[in-house]
């Protein structure tokens, strides 16, 4: 399968960002398309794309704006998933630092279909300072233009979009996590339901949707849900950006229609494996995605093949290591992250994540001991599904798939007290780590 | 999680000394008035707000924690427990220059934590803590949403990617 240029199509030219460079490549004609047609007709035509959301659950977009109530009084918000902070994740960067307009020019359009509040937000995370300030001039310019404010292109829709920088916490990604950040809270999660599309943000029925996804939005208003469903197969449509790191000779970001081949994408669109080592294992969809050994990885990268995997499809965050990398101590590092993550506002996750950090650590050290593999196996069952959000499901994703595929690996740990010969621990362990 | 208790030995700490009250200079002032213009509640505007104080005052420290909570009608103490949520908001001064290791995984295996031993060896510091000339604090962080460029170091708001234990070592000797 060939790389494709859709939703890249802008970013390799110089000045991206500018509204100028935007327009002379046929930007903001789908907001002017668009604002021709009713609301209904562009939820219709998101539906019949078959897209579903680029954020990690692969939810029907159209499906999900359908589901905001019809008779409700409160005004409706669309808000702008900008943190991606799952481990392995670097898509949104690209459009935002890139092709901002292709961003704003969908949430723009989203917005009208979703007939939301004139004010709209990006809760883009904290530490990406550059991004947030390339948004903000790209705001200002929009305006500038009339493609934001009151009365745009004279449809009589009005819409302004504020950026919404976090502060630091993995959690606000979740949409949950997110809303109560925006209300100016501590981004603890709330229970589901009622859904945010009935009480979200400020109370009102409120959408959530990725970057990568409202930057879709344009593209299948440009060209129609046919053409859109033309790229990947049935149910997993669409042009995609997959993220690549780790032990590969080229990692990026690169596009392909839905559905690209995991193998073909590391062996011949990544370079193959750094130091022509033997691959070890894949985390196909991010940090939260259980582990792929090297004889699984012959499958098309979409949502449905990835689940029949037992793993998922996540945000696309693919991190391959090579064979010499400790599997527990890489398994040890994932749970270092979730413990830290955790908002700690259930037990199952807010001890469990600790004490998965604290048993893969003393494995490591050589303090294992025999029974904690299956303790960690034990674990995964009784944090998975008894916690409040997905995160988790999330922590037992990489350390319940570890624990099962590399077995002989821990136990060799556990037995030896050192790493397995021609695997390397790629940390010291006199050097203190960073507190949570 | 620390607690606003009055005995605690955080108590003399945490506690807002009135004598030492903050107030922003009127142009950090005038873009406080315009957040609020952006959300339909003056809650919302904490998380910008404090982003804002951050760069005026460097920390937030309990004044400025109170203040905040007076302008925008909130218990000081739900402005700490925001504050001590989120891990880029400083609860104490950090030095000029914040050094940020990623060392989550697509970074730990293309060797950041060498990065960030290299950093704590030169400077002498245990994790979190700034050079007694108050220059550089050096931090381990989450993945910074950078790892097709890893290891990736983040020194205040500037992403350093490809990063090497050799390109961070004379960084560092040219930060003043
Ligand atoms: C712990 C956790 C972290 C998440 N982080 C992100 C994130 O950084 N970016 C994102 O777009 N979605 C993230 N999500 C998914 C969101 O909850 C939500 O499903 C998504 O933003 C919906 O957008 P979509 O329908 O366009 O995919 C996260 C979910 C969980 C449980
Ligand atoms: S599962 Fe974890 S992150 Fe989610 S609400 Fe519970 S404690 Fe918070
Ligand atoms: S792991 Fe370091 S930037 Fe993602």
């Amino acid at each position: 399968m060939e790389p494709i240029k859709v939703l890249t199509k802008n970013v390799d030219k110089p000045n991206s960002a500018a509204i100028d460079t935007y327009i002379a490549g046929g930007g903001y004609e789908s907001l002017k398309k668009a604002l021709k047609s009713t609301p209904d007709e562009i939820v219709q035509l998101v539906k019949d794309s078959e897209m579903r959301g680029r954020g990690g659950a692969g939810f029907p977009t159209g499906m999900k704006w359908g589901f905001l109530p019809k008779d409700s009084p409160m005004p409706r918000y669309l808000l702008c998933n900008a943190d991606e902070s799952e481990p392995g994740t670097f898509k949104d960067r690209v459009i935002i630092e890139k092709d901002p307009h292709l961003l704003i020019e969908g949430m723009i359009i989203s917005a009208y279909a979703i007939k939301s509040c004139p004010m709209s937000y990006i809760y883009i995370r904290g530490e990406f300072y550059k991004g947030a300030m390339i948004l903000v001039k790209a705001l200002e310019e929009a305006r500038a233009k009339g493609f934001l404010g009151k009365n745009i292109l004279g449809s009589g829709f009005d819409l302004d979009i504020t950026v919404h920088r976090g502060a630091g916490a993995y959690i606000c990604g979740e949409e949950m996590g997110l809303i109560e950040s925006i209300e100016g809270h501590r981004g603890q999660p709330r229970v589901k339901p009622p859904f945010p599309a009935v009480v979200g943000v400020f109370g009102s029925p409120t959408i959530v949707n990725n970057v990568e996804t409202l930057s879709c939005v344009p593209l299948i208003v440009e060209h129609g849900a046919e053409w859109f469903k033309s790229f990947g197969q049935p149910k997993n449509t669409g042009p995609k950006l997959y993220c690549v790191s780790g032990h590969v000779k080229k990692p990026g970001v690169y596009e392909f229609p839905m559905g690209v081949n995991l193998k073909e994408l590391i062996y011949e669109h990544c370079g193959g494996i750094t130091d022509d080592l033997p691959l070890k294992a894949v985390i196909p969809g991010g940090g939260s995605a259980p582990m792929l050994t090297p004889d699984e990885i012959d499958l098309p990268m979409n949502f449905d093949a990835l689940m029949k995997a037992g793993t998922m499809f996540g945000s696309a965050g693919i991190i391959v290591m090579n064979s010499s990398t400790c599997i527990v101590d890489a398994t040890w590092r994932m749970s270092k992250f979730f413990a830290h993550e955790s908002c700690g506002q259930c037990t199952p996750c807010r001890e469990g994540t600790n004490w998965m950090e604290t048993i893969l650590d003393r494995i490591e050290r050589g303090g294992g001991r025999p029974q904690d593999a299956d303790l960690l196996f034990d674990m995964t069952d009784n944090i998975g599904g008894k916690s409040l959000c997905a995160l988790g499901d999330a922590a037992c994703g990489p350390v319940a798939s570890a624990v099962k595929k590399f077995r002989d690996e821990f136990m060799y740990h556990i037995e030896h007290k050192s790493c397995l010969p021609g695997t390397k621990r790629y940390r010291r362990l006199d050097m203190p780590v960073g507190a949570h | 999680m620390a607690h606003l208790q009055p005995d605690s030995p955080y108590a003399t700490e945490r506690y807002a000394d009135t004598t030492r009250s903050v107030e922003f200079k009127p142009d950090a002032k005038a873009k406080f008035d315009a957040l609020l213009e952006r959300y339909p509640t003056k809650e919302a505007a904490l998380l910008p707000a404090l982003h804002l104080a951050q760069e005026e005052f460097g920390w937030i420290s309990p004044e400025v924690m109170v203040y905040l909570g007076t302008l925008l009608e909130i218990e000081p103490a739900k402005v700490f427990g925001v504050v001590s949520f989120y891990n880029m908001y400083n609860q104490k001064p950090v030095g000029k220059h914040h050094v940020q290791v990623c060392t989550n995984l697509s970074c730990m295996i293309r060797n950041a934590y060498d990065i960030y031993d290299r950093c704590l060896e030169k400077l002498g510091l245990q994790p979190g803590e700034t050079t007694k000339d108050g220059r550089i604090t050096v931090t381990e962080v989450e993945c910074l949403g950078s790892c097709g460029t890893a290891p990736v170091v983040q020194i205040n708001n500037d992403y350093h990617e490809n990063a090497s234990v050799e390109s961070i070592d004379k960084l560092l000797d040219t930060l003043k």
